[in-house]
This record gives C-alpha cells, structure tokens and sequence, in this order.
C-alpha cells in the first residue's frame, strides 16, 4: 500500500526580526510527511524545532516574522491561506500540541468547555455527546479523575495534568497531521509511555501523520520511523530511525549519541560522557555560510568541510549535509578510525 | 558508621481550611522513609512528580521542618540544628537546586555568589578570598574572568556549574543534588554530569541525586531508592532495580524507560502491556487496604521491598 504525501516542506526559511534585521532561525528546510508516518524532529535547545513547528500553523506573530518557501499541506499551500481559511484546517485537520501548555490553554475557561469549544468548531455533536467524547478524551490521555478534570481550571493542575489536558484538546477532532511539539517532556516515564501510546493507538485508527519534535533521543528511537537531525536552523541528517540507530553519520548526530547517559554508561566510575565542545550560537552570532557545526570540532580540518553543503545520499533515504562526516573522528579517537565513501 | 542516617523520616504539610484556617488535615510529603548513605556514595532518589523526593532533600539540609525522625551525619544527632543557617553541620551539607535560572541571585556577580558560604564560615581576607573562588571555578572548568559577571551571562550548563561552585567552597561531604540536570539539553548535561564525576572523586564527596530520569540515575547512582507516596517502594543496588525489579510499581517504572534501540520496539511493547497487566491485576498486592506503601522487608544483604 503507498502511503499518501501529507505534508510537503520546501525550502523553509522562518526569519524574526530583532534590531530591524531578519536573522533565519529556520534556514531552508525541506522535508515529506506521510499518511501514517511518525516523523521525528530532534536537536537541542534553539535549533529551531518549534519555529519549524509554529511555521507549518502560520502562528508566527506576521510583524516580526518572515516566513518563505512552500508548505503543502494536502496538495494545499498553507502560506497562501487567509485566516479563516486556516482556522478551518487548524484543530480539525492539523492538531497541535504546543511545548508550553500554559500559553495554549485559555486561564479563564474549564478544561471540559475548552475540550468542547474545539468539537463544537469543527464537528456537529450534540452537547451530550460533546460531554462523553470530552471525558473519553481526558481518560484516554491518563487522567485519573475526568469528571473532576472536566470542572477544574488550568491553573488546578499540576504541570502534567496541564500536558495531558492539552493533548487532548489536540486530538479532539482526530486531525490528520499532528505536530507534537515536545509532547511528553515534562512527563514522568510511566506517563510518557502511556501518552506515546495514545499517540500510536490514534495514528493506528485514523492514519495520521505525526510530526514528533524532541530532544530525547529515547522517545526517537521508540516512535519514529523517520527521523530528521536539526542543528542551527537546518536540517543536518536525516534517515530511517533504523539506519539513523545502527549508521548515524553527521558529526553532530554522533556527537548526540555519545553524550547520551544509558545502560551502558556508568558502570565504572571513571566513566565519562561525550561533551559537545562549546554551544549552539544565538541568531545573532550564527554563522551561517560553509559548515555550521564545524566551529565545534575545531580538531576536524577545515579543508574536509564544504564551501557550501549539500545533501549526500548515503543510502537510500539517507542524507547527510556536508562531506566532512566522510573524516569525521571524535576528539579523543585517533585520527582517521573509519573514512566513510 | 555511615556518613549520613536517616530514620524513619517525616515531613507533613498542613493542610488549612475553614474560616478560622484551622488545620483539617496534613499532606504526608515524606511518610517514614529511612537510609544510608556512605563516604563518597552516590544514592539515586527516584519517583513521579509529586512523591516526596524534594521534601525529603530539603528536610535533610534543614529547609523544611521536620514532623518526625532523626538524621544523624556522620553519627552526630543533627537534628537540633536544623534551620539553622551557619551550624557546623551546614558546613558538610550543601545543596544544587534544580531550577538554573532562578537559583541564583541575579544581582549578584558570580564572585559573590560563589563566596557567599565561605563568607558564612571562613574568615578570609579579600585576596585569599579571590584565590579561593578562582580555584573553585577552575575546577568547575570556568575561568577566573567569570568572576566579575553576572548569571544572565552564562549558558544553563554554565550556571549550573557556578551552582556546583558555590556548593563545593567549603569541601562539603554531602551534596543533595535536586533535578541537577532536568533543565539542561543532552551535550550540557553531559558536561555537568562529567564535572559531578571527576569533582565527587577529587573530594570523596557523596552524592543524593534527586531524578526522575532513570537513565541519568542509572549513569550517576550506585544505588537507587524508587519513593512513591512518600515511602520507599524498593532500595537496591543499580543491578537490582534494573535488572531484577520486584515491587510492581518498580517494574512498571522500569518498564516505561524507552529503549534506544527501534529494532526492540514490538518487543518493549510486548513487555510494558505484560506488566501494564500484572500492574492492574495484582496492585492491591503491593499496597495496603488504604493504599499506602507497606514496609521494607529485607530480600537479600542489599536489596529491600516494600511487601506485606
Ligand atoms: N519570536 C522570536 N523572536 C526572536 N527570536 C526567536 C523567536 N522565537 C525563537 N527565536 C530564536 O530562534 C531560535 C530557534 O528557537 P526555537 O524556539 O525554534 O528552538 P527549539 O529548537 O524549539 O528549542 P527548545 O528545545 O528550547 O524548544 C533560537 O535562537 C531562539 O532564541
Ligand atoms: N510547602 C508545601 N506545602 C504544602 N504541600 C507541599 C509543600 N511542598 C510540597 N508539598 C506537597 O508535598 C508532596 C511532595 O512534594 P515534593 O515537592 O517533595 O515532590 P517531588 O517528588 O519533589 O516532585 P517533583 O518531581 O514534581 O519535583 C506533593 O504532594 C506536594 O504537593
Ligand atoms: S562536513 Fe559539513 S556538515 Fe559536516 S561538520 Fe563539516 S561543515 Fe558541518
Ligand atoms: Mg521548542
Ligand atoms: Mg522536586
């Protein structure tokens, strides 16, 4: 069965203005999601996952932001869309679980009338079955106590049960592509678990796309089955979540492994993690021709990186920006332990 | 002797309510936990929001009363000290908060902030007292120009390694270690996780590390205590909890931690239902009639659960 093409980045660029200047935080991304596809966006703090995010719902305030390139969402051109035309797709066609539940829940409304709010606007339930899919919604996410949930106030609820709310006003309309924006962060494990679940079980009924941004690489290899390595603004590596697991490539998709504490790590005290040198720069300070990620591995020469990077296919489906992964080594490694063709 | 004892610790909230706010109940944060810690030991404290690990780290450096129990540092009672500032006990204890952004006074310049506790204790002269905090930064990897800024200069993982600074100026012997890391992106962590490592070998210090992710936990701790309602649920060496979890509300924990291998994925999925269902089917097992946590029976020289 071929899957169909949900949504169809090209050449993202999403600029905000500070000083009268308009500084890329997302510099010509493009990237596919399919029908029933969980597409993993990973990178650390200020990359620009969420200004991806915030761009594929144009919620960008328009005074101070530039967004250019194409988002097709169902053949449609979500940049083109005027406001009602958007407000249309947005909750019923497209869910968004924001990073900050605080900012997208309404301080003044209970969570039930918020729940309900989003079916009245996109479906034509009555209001008794508004009510009961508003209660199925708020057990299916975990908690515990829907008909006291139901009644309270966001400001009630403990950090978790504020995520939890969120998602399920995210899924009310069992929307097609969901853009999931560090859904599980604040979470214990044991509600992770149960909200990544909900999450497969939804894409398993109605064959939604996910958009599933993160920085925990765990969440990655659990529920992706593609996955995109974003660093400064851009996308670095992208692959299968099996190949990215067994062959990550890009420098800094190595360099993230390795910093990573697990299993294995620790067990002798004298066990070090890998540290990335020095700190992904602000806007302001991005440098933003030839290699990004070059100034922290200063100990890799520069005649190995790109004037100006392009993707390599590797593989089928794997692609990788720049050739400087071909003699990348970590510091600590002896030189040239694998040239990769 | 052990370096830190705890007994049967208590730590109660009132709850007020009524016109008069009388007191009509109390949140039992921390219900009767008791452990040790040894010289140069790193004990994970482990549990989901809300179980009592905080209130327990803050009843031991005296920030919160407590309602019942003895702590005994290095064999001496300490209890009677506690709230107060400037006790010698306060000397071998010391704290690194969880949240980097508001831990440290921002009015500050790092210089005061890192010699604030030596200014509590020592009495130094201003050189002497330079000399001491550019050490204290050196080991920390900062150098000495950081002194002189301000804390809305540095990076989250900068910060929190000005916060190690600080806790380290009076070569404490115990540090309770609160989220250290919660805040901070992969590579940061890493370098703070680093610096905790070499610094705890370099001073023997011990370590209560406060977290609620396993897999830092697993990396940093040589034994684990998983707390849940205010009680210890099951205590063991880092083989133990992770490898042979008895209590249910361990496995279920253990269970739930994703793994970093997408070929394992139908597998894990096999696993967590498996427990999902022993978790359900069995809990009243594991927990009282009123649902609290029993207490801890001995299961082998290392390894405790709570059991009836
Ligand atoms: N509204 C804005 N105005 C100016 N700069 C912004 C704005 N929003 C984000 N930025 C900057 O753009 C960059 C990317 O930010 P973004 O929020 O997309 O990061 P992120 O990858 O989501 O990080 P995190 O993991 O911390 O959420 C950062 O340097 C950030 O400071
Ligand atoms: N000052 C306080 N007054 C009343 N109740 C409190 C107070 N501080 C904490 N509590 C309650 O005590 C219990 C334990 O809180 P504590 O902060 O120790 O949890 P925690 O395990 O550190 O959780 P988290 O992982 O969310 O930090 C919670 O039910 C909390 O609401
Ligand atoms: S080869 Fe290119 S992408 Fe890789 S580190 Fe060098 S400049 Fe960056
Ligand atoms: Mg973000
Ligand atoms: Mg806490």
């Amino acid at each position: 069965m071929i899957e169909k093409e949900l949504l169809k980045i090209n050449n993202l660029v999403t600029s905000f203005r500070i000083n009268g200047k308009y500084y890329p935080a997302v510099d010509g991304v493009s990237l596919r999601v399919k029908e029933n596809e969980v597409f993993a966006i990973v990178g650390e703090s200020g990359c620009g996952k969420s200004a991806l995010a915030l761009s594929i719902m144009n919620l960008h305030n328009p005074a101070f932001t530039k967004i250019e390139g194409k988002i097709f969402f169902k053949g449609q051109d979500l940049l083109k869309l005027n406001l009602t035309e958007l407000n249309k797709i947005r909750g019923r066609d497209i869910g968004m679980i924001f990073q900050d539940p605080l900012t997208a829940l309404n301080p003044l409304m209970k969570i039930g009338a918020q729940i309900e709010e989003s079916l009245t606007f996109h479906t034509n339930l009555s209001g008794k079955e508004k009510q009961r899919r508003a209660m199925e919604l708020l057990e299916g996410v975990g908690i515990e106590n829907p008909s006291l949930t139901y009644d309270q106030f966001p400001h009630e609820l403990s950090g978790g049960m504020r995520q939890r709310a969120m998602i399920s006003i995210a899924l009310a309309c069992k929307p097609s592509l969901v853009i999931a924006d560090e859904p599980t962060t604040a979470l214990d494990v044991t509600i992770q678990a149960q909200i990544l679940d909900l999450l497969k079980k939804l894409q398993k009924e109605i064959k939604s796309g996910i958009i599933l941004i993160t920085h925990d690489l765990g969440v990655v290899a659990e529920m992706a089955d593609r996955v995109a390595v974003m660093y400064a603004g851009q996308i670095v590596e992208t692959a299968d979540v099996h190949e990215l697991f067994s062959n990550p490539l890009h420098p800094y998709t190595r360099s993230l492994m390795a910093s990573m504490p697990s299993k294995a790590s620790g067990d002798t005290q004298e066990d070090r993690l890998h540290v990335i040198q020095g700190m992904v720069p602000s806007l302001l300070l991005q440098k933003r021709d030839g290699c990004r990620f070059s100034p922290r591995i200063p100990w890799i020469a520069s005649y190995y990186h790109e004037e100006n990077p392009v993707y390599h296919e590797v593989r089928p489906g794997h692609h990788v920006l720049c050739t400087c992964f071909r003699h990348f080594h970590f510091k600590e490694e002896r030189r040239k332990s694998r040239v990769i063709t | 002797m052990s370096l830190l004892e705890i007994k049967d610790l208590k730590v109660y909230y009132p709850i007020r309510g009524g016109i008069l706010g009388r007191t009509i109940g109390y949140v039992k944060a921390v219900d009767g936990i008791s452990f040790t810690i040894e010289e140069g030991e790193t004990l994970g404290l482990v549990g989901e929001s809300g179980s009592g690990k905080s209130t327990t780290g803050k009843a031991i450096i005296g920030l919160e009363r407590i309602t019942q129990g003895r702590i005994l540092f290095a064999g001496e009672n300490i209890t009677k000290y506690v709230g107060k500032n400037h006790s010698p006990y306060r000397r071998g204890v010391q704290m690194i908060f969880q949240d980097v952004y508001s831990s440290l006074n921002p009015k500050k310049r790092v210089l005061d902030i890192v010699a604030e506790p030596l200014r509590n204790f020592e009495t130094l002269t201003k050189a002497e007292e330079r000399k001491r905090v550019d050490e204290l930064l050196d080991i920390v990897g900062l150098s000495p120009e950081t002194a002189i800024k301000y804390p809305h200069e540095f990076s989250g993982g900068q910060r929190q390694r000005i916060g190690i600074a600080r806790a380290i100026a009076l070569r404490p012997r115990l540090i309770i270690a609160d989220e250290p890391v919660s805040a901070l992106d992969l590579s940061v962590q890493a370098q703070v996780l680093n610096y905790m490592k070499d610094i705890q070998q370099h001073f023997k210090l011990a370590y209560l590390f406060i977290s609620h992710d396993l897999g830092v936990v697993q990396h940093m701790c040589s034994n684990i205590a998983i707390m849940h309602r205010g009680r210890f649920v099951e205590q063991g060496n880092k083989e133990d909890i992770f490898n042979n979890p008895v209590h249910i509300y361990t496995k279920r924990l253990i269970a739930a931690i994703p793994d970093m291998d997408p070929s394992k994925r139908e597998e894990t999925q096999v696993f967590r239902d498996q427990v999902s269902l022993e978790y359900d089917r069995n809990f009243h097992k594991y927990y009282t009639a009123k649902n609290q946590v029993y207490d801890l029976k001995k299961l082998s020289d290392n390894h405790y659960v709570a059991l009836p």
